[in-house]
């Protein structure tokens, strides 16, 4: 919405034109006036002590008409290889409360795996799920998945589309979304029915996590999100669940992409999959080589973990690039994130703070990965990672 | 093979600074950069000229300083520069800004479409396939190799969660760029100088045929509700004593938190 300045309240304090990330507010006569340059990311807002700051409503874009029609929470339940990915059955967890609270339906829908699975999304909480299971689904090419999907949105046109923040989600829901005319939030972290309105608070973070924006697309229909994995709960599964199957086939849709081969990374047998990982051990520049790297493989093991990186460390050649985390690598939310020799910089911190808790191990007592961290070691991981590793052996094997 | 490279201006979120007691982003002083993934989706269609022969333009829409990020292209060797610029274009999310490069590229013509993976300011990786949509070409996202190119097609290998994908498009094509892919080069002293005398060309909504519905805040299905800082962390934990009573305090709490 555009924004606007109340002169009569503006007290010509300029901190708006400190936060504004556009330089985009000027002042004139001891008042702050939004120049041209004016993107609207409403940054300002919150930013003005008087409140002096507002949205002109009068702007706005009357809503569509038939909005009322589009009713129901579809998730789009992301397969690879036949398997479904366990975001999905987040995603149906998160599902179930949104339509509940819409007092509507929750459908998935499963393009390429075996039809078994569609039965799987029952027992994890789909009342219905729209199954293909056309070849052409077999390896991930972008197309088909858009134009499947927004054939069957058109057709059935639920409120709600949500899918995986995941390489493939992320890939095609967006021309899923060009093709509707209608809005994608990336990459969600929280979602919620704003109650007078019925629309969907999307919210994500933004400038590589530094702010959290709240997303709305009060004027089109479907309100269509990408989740983070590992942020929702997946919900109970009930074996005896029933449900309905619809099958639709793929008739017509056409690949302009095709995959040639798939190479699956494995890294000496540690999972380089990072977002669905619970425990990551992540190394930077203090493990000071590959083999500091072989200490905090022996400690994923233990823990069931996989191994992630700063960026130094990768830079360094001590790791591949498949396990950076941070603003250039993957963004993870594991249950338990243990940084080791890692400095804390803002760009890795990005990938991992909403990790559940999080350990720093660093003999600086400074290093700003402290601030992050819910439990902190000061000293030398060459230390304190063997006698670690010492510890959890004893308390496995005492029991 | 005439390439054209999408490229956006944004504030070097590495310099972006949180007042904790206002809860805002301080932005004095923060420079405006070339996105940081685009650097490299411009190394990668100046590689492929060099191979292949063609032009490589740029396009970037934004506000008038964002004419700077197309001077810093010409300067490292691309051919042509557009801006796409006016207030109607103020506002955008990802499908008006999509909607207006696609307007652009349709205009000037272009057999390969590279875009950065995601802006470092939204990081929605959003734009590039919408993109390819509002041209109905195919698309390849996260693109860290490109093996072979013709003028019908293009083969890459593409980053997955779980590994990569030999993937083959034909032409035209868009593919969206990670930074595996390339080490971007240095501007050189003709390029320099090039770039200070660079035409940079403009359009606005009108020139591009785009009614004013679409682009910019009208255009935007989108609208940011609020903005807000993500509380600091509660509950960090110090333990006292010796390294090794410090461990058994540590594996103590992730017993009681059920983390082990
Ligand atoms: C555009 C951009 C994008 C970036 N993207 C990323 C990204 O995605 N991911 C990322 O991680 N970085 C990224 N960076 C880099 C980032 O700014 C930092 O340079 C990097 O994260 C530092 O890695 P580090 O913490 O391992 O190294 P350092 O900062 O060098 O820190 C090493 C730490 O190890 C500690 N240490 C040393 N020896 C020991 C020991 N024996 N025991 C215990 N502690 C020890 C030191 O006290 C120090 O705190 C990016 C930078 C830019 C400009
Ligand atoms: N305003 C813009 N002008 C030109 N290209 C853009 C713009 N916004 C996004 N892009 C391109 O789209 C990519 C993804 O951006 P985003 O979807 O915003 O994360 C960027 O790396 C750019 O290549």
């Amino acid at each position: 919405m555009p924004l606007k300045i109340d002169k009569t309240k503006c007290m010509g304090c300029g901190a708006c034109i400190t936060v504004c990330p556009y330089d985009a507010i000027v002042m004139e006569d001891g008042v702050a006036r939004i120049g041209e340059y004016c993107q609207l990311c409403q940054a300002c807002l919150s930013s003005c002590p008087e409140g002096a700051i507002m949205e002109k409503k009068d702007e706005q874009v009357a809503p569509v008409e038939d909005m009322a029609d589009w009713k129901g929470v579809w998730v789009f339940a992301e397969q690879r290889d036949g398997r479904i990915a366990p975001v999905a059955f987040e995603l149906l967890g998160e599902g179930r409360k949104l339509a509940a609270a819409r007092g509507a339906e929750l459908c998935a829908v499963l393009f390429g795996a075996a039809k078994s699975e569609a039965q799987e999304l029952v027992k994890w909480g789909a009342d219905r799920v729209y199954y293909c299971g056309d070849p052409i689904f077999q390896g991930f090419t972008d197309e088909p998945n858009a134009e499947l999907l927004s054939r069957l949105i058109s057709k059935y046109r639920p409120e709600v589309v949500l899918a995986g923040a995941t390489a493939i989600g992320r890939s095609f829901l967006p021309r899923v979304a060009a093709r509707l005319k209608t809005g994608l939030t990336a990459d969600c972290t929280s979602l919620e029915i704003e109650a007078e309105t019925g629309n969907l608070i999307q919210t994500r973070p933004a400038y590589g996590g530094n702010i959290m924006a709240s997303i709305l697309s009060p004027r089109t229909r479907p309100q269509m999100a990408t989740v983070r994995p590992k942020v929702m709960k997946a919900g109970r599964y009930e074996p005896d669940r029933q449900g309905e199957i619809i099958e639709v086939d793929a008739e017509g849709i056409r690949a302009r992409t095709k995959v040639l081969e798939t190479m699956k990374a494995q890294d000496d047998g540690v999972n380089v999959n990072l977002q669905e990982a619970d425990v990551i051990i992540s190394g930077g520049r203090g493990v000071k080589g590959k083999e500091g790297f072989e200490m905090l493989k022996e400690l994923a093991q233990l823990l069931n973990g996989t191994i992630g990186a700063s960026r130094a460390a990768v830079d360094e050649g001590w790791i591949p690039y498949c396990h950076q985390v941070g603003q250039t690598g993957k963004t993870v939310c594991p249950k338990l994130y243990i940084a080791c020799g890692i400095s804390g910089a803002v760009q890795h911190l990005v990938g991992m703070q909403s990790s559940d808790v999080i350990i720093a191990i660093n003999k600086n007592p400074e290093a700003p990965i402290f601030s992050a961290a819910t439990y902190g070691l000061v000293g030398d991981l060459n230390e304190i990672i063997p006698l670690l590793v010492k510890k959890l052996r004893e308390r496995k094997d005492g029991k | 093979m005439r390439i054209a490279v999408c490229i956006k201006q944004v504030p070097d979120t590495a310099e972006v600074r949180i007042n904790r007691e206002t809860g805002t982003l301080v932005r004095e002083g923060v420079p405006s950069i070339i996105n940081p993934y685009d650097t490299h989706a411009i190394e990668a269609a100046l590689s492929l000229k060099e191979k292949l022969g063609g032009t490589v333009c740029t396009v970037t829409m934004g506000p008038p300083q964002a004419e700077a990020s197309l001077r810093e292209a010409v300067s490292l060797g691309v051919d042509e520069v557009f801006l796409v610029t006016g207030r109607e274009f103020a506002g955008a999310d990802t499908l008006a800004t999509a909607c207006a490069l696609s307007g652009v590229i349709k205009k000037i013509g272009a057999d390969l479409i590279i875009c950065g993976k995601q802006a470092i300011d939204g990081d929605t990786a959003q734009v590039g396939p919408e993109v390819a949509e509002f041209l109905d070409i195919p698309h390849v996202s996260y693109v860290k190799k490109i093996i072979e190119a013709t003028p019908e097609s293009i083969r890459v290998e593409r980053m997955m969660d779980d590994g990569s994908d030999i993937v083959e498009a034909s032409l035209p094509a868009l593919i969206t760029v990670v930074r595996e892919l390339n080490t971007p080069r240095l501007p050189s002293l003709k390029g320099k100088m090039n770039a200070k005398k660079a035409e940079i060309k403009k359009m606005g909504a009108a020139e591009l045929g785009l009614p004013l519905e679409v682009v910019g805040f009208n255009g935007s299905p989108t609208q940011v509700k609020k903005i807000f800082t993500p509380g600091p962390r509660g509950g960090r934990k110090k333990f006292e004593g010796s390294l090794e009573e410090q461990i058994d305090a540590l594996v103590n709490e992730l017993v009681e938190k059920k983390c082990l």
